[in-house]
């Protein structure tokens, strides 16, 4: 028996088949104007007796692949308490949320916050700097690490941080200080929500904005202490509506 | 409708616009509460009344006028409606619960002022608001800060604003405070009528407007049982619908309702399966059409089982006492039972946190919603201590802070169902 998950995120799709408990395929593609024709696609040629679906296309989705939803809240609880199981907070950093999590032993959620209406402190946010600094993503880290100064940046709207950016670049600032000051607001910004959910031992840190080392880096240097990212952040989701599927399908068949 | 024409050119509407916003609250009508299953049949009287919201009512109240009677527009639990009837007037809630005008608004206040306050401000802006055209007088209460500099602008765009200050500390100063502009309102509504208070009209007045607070909360103990007899939008459309209806007529058919539903709960009958999970809304108030909240949560498989808010039980608990033998005693009755409205313009207001915990209890609620308005410091500071007060005491509770677009659903939905799965376990 095979189950399947699908977290379809505001930049990118995510799927994982399991089998027995153990991943059987897995993939990240970037999303499209066409969500539906593009889980189709990626969806094709993998067969699954049970589907459940998460992300913002959950419901989307559902209406044409008859699956199983929940909230990406629980699906990434779901995720991360099976590969890290002593994580009791868990950060999400996607394209358009961020989310903080507190879960007990049993991965079941204690408390959640999300980020306001806004694109401060996600992923895109990270995206939209890179841009302005005329950086790839993985060099916008790089050079975030490259030095131990950083330029504090004030504006916490995305548009605005924008062109406070563009105006530092024109008085001659250093573009590494800026990009390392960039991490650093959305670190800060992420530390108001994780406080607000207890922040208990041990972090785990997932979505797309854990490919990151650079964020991961320096978020253990302000939280002192260590931020566990699972080897594949960005398919927690997808993984644990993949759990959820497999838990359905066992309640339902049991052996 | 057609008929309506010629009254609402006549009262000064923007007639295209009007007809817009009619179509527009006629459809999310039709989505948000015609699409439910299982309905009192009771209901079908406040689909009448949503369906004539800017007719058949404003008919009424301009034939009140004829006859010589007063309209008196309100933006809040605390003007005392049992005064506003006892002088023969009319009491009506005004239009305040959508994104209308607000551009418009902007030019007389700050863009992050309130969404309830631009509503005020649009609606009469956007000349959409028979009931505010209507109105012989409109009374702006000093509650919140944002109110309250608000009305300064807004006299400048009504000419029958009436300002009525409220105290902010329940203390013998702020109680002799209400009670002076109690009085101060009362002279300025026998001048306007020329009828003057009697220990009888009083009495009536009072009778009158406790009879609605007993339909009212009649309708709500009845949300105890399980499966809900009724679901939370309908009831949360009933308190909206109190604040302009005629009283009498709403009275008797909330208590038609009741009724009704106390045959269902005999026969164990809801509109959602039975334990599906329980939520107690608090916070801002919710004007109609403001529905966005209640409806996420019902067609996410939960029901709102209370509403400690001003469109709730904060606005209609407690009755007033009419035993007293002269006006002024009347008075300070009415004072009396005002004076414990626990809105969060008040400090210290323990007594909130003690009603949102007797509420979760009485309507056994598996958890609580709390709602505030973007920008609205009052709600917005109290969300947290309700927060941190309720989950310590093992009530689960959500913090909700949005305002009346329709943008931020999809991530409302999010946290709102994350929150029923968490209550579900």
């Amino acid at each position: 028996m095979i189950s399947a998950g699908i977290d379809i995120g505001s930049r990118t799709i995510k799927v994982v088949l399991l089998e027995n408990n153990n991943i059987i395929f897995s993939k990240v593609i970037d999303n499209s104007f066409n969500p539906i024709e593009t889980c189709r696609s990626v969806l094709n040629g993998h067969p699954y007796n049970t589907i459940t679906s998460t992300g913002y296309g959950r419901h989307l989705f559902a209406d044409y692949f008859q699956s199983e939803v929940i909230s990406e809240i629980k699906a990434f609880s779901i995720g991360i308490h099976h590969v890290l199981p002593n994580a009791r907070t868990i950060l999400d950093i996607g394209g358009q949320d961020t989310k903080a999590i507190a879960i007990d032993e049993n991965g079941a959620v204690r408390k959640f916050e999300m980020n306001d209406k806004c694109a401060a402190g996600t992923g895109r946010f990270l995206e939209i700097m890179a841009m302005a600094l005329r950086f790839s993503l993985d060099e916008f880290g790089y050079q975030a690490l490259s030095t131990n100064e950083s330029v504090n940046i004030n504006s916490m709207c995305a548009v605005f941080a924008e062109s406070e950016i563009i105006s530092m670049l024109a008085k001659g600032e250093d573009r590494s200080k800026i990009a390392r000051g960039i991490y650093f607001s959305v670190i800060k910004k992420s530390m108001a929500i994780l406080k607000r959910v207890g922040l208990q031992k041990e972090i785990a840190f997932a979505g797309g904005g854990a490919k990151s080392i650079a964020l991961k880096t320096l978020m253990e240097e302000v939280y002192q202490q260590p931020v566990f990212v699972p080897e594949n952040p960005q398919i927690m989701g997808a993984l644990g509506c993949a759990l959820y599927s497999q838990s359905k399908l066992l309640a339902n068949n049991p052996r | 409708m057609s008929d309506y024409k010629e009254m609402w050119s006549s009262l000064g509407l923007d007639l295209e616009t009007h007809d817009a916003v009619l179509n527009l609250v006629g459809k999310t009508y039709q989505d948000v509460f015609l699409s439910q299953n299982n309905r009192p049949k009771g209901m079908e009287y406040f689909d009448f009344v949503v369906s004539e919201i800017h007719g058949l009512r404003i008919k009424e109240l301009l034939d009140a006028k004829a006859e010589g009677r007063k309209i008196v527009g309100t933006f809040c639990v605390f003007v005392p409606e049992e005064i506003v009837l006892a002088v023969n007037a009319i009491c009506v809630g005004l239009c305040a619960g959508a994104e209308l005008g607000f551009e418009a608004a902007e030019e007389y206040i700050p863009r992050n002022t309130c969404s309830l306050i631009k509503s005020a401000f649009g609606f009469k802006l956007a000349k959409v608001c028979p009931y505010i055209e209507a109105t012989d007088l409109i009374v702006g209460e000093n509650t919140c800060d944002g109110k309250k500099k608000a009305y300064e602008a807004y006299g400048n765009i009504v000419d029958n604003l009436y300002i009525m200050d409220i105290p902010q500390m329940k203390s013998e100063a702020g109680r002799a405070l209400l009670k002076s502009e109690y009085k101060k309102f009362a002279d300025k509504l026998e001048e306007i009528t020329g009828v003057k208070l009697t220990v009888e009209n009083l009495k009536k007045g009072i009778e009158t407007v406790n009879n609605k607070r007993k339909a009212i909360l009649r309708l709500a103990n009845l949300r105890a049982a399980n499966p809900v007899p009724i679901s939370g939008l309908d009831v949360l459309l009933a308190n909206q619908v109190y604040f302009y209806d005629n009283p009498e007529r709403f009275t008797a058919s909330v208590n038609a309702i009741c009724d009704e539903l106390e045959q269902r709960i005999e026969k164990g009958e809801g509109v959602f399966p039975k334990d599906a999970p329980r939520i107690l809304l608090s916070g801002c108030p919710m004007a109609i059409p403001n529905w966005k909240i209640p409806n996420i949560i019902e067609t996410s498989g939960a029901i709102v089982v209370g509403e400690e808010m001003c469109t709730g039980e904060r606005g209609s608990q407690k009755l007033t006492n009419d035993n007293a033998n002269t006006v002024d005693q009347l008075l300070d009755n009415i004072v009396d039972r005002y004076f414990q409205i626990d809105c969060a313009v008040f400090t210290p207001n323990q007594t909130r946190y003690e009603h949102i915990k007797e509420m979760a209890k009485k309507y056994k609620a598996d958890g609580v919603l709390h709602y505030s308005l973007q920008f609205c410091q009052p709600y917005q500071i109290e969300a947290i201590s309700v927060e941190k007060n309720l989950e310590k005491e093992g009530i689960p509770v959500l913090n909700i802070e949005t305002d009346y677009s329709q943008e931020d659903i999809g991530q409302l939905k999010t946290r709102i169902e994350a929150f029923i799965e968490r209550l579900k376990k």
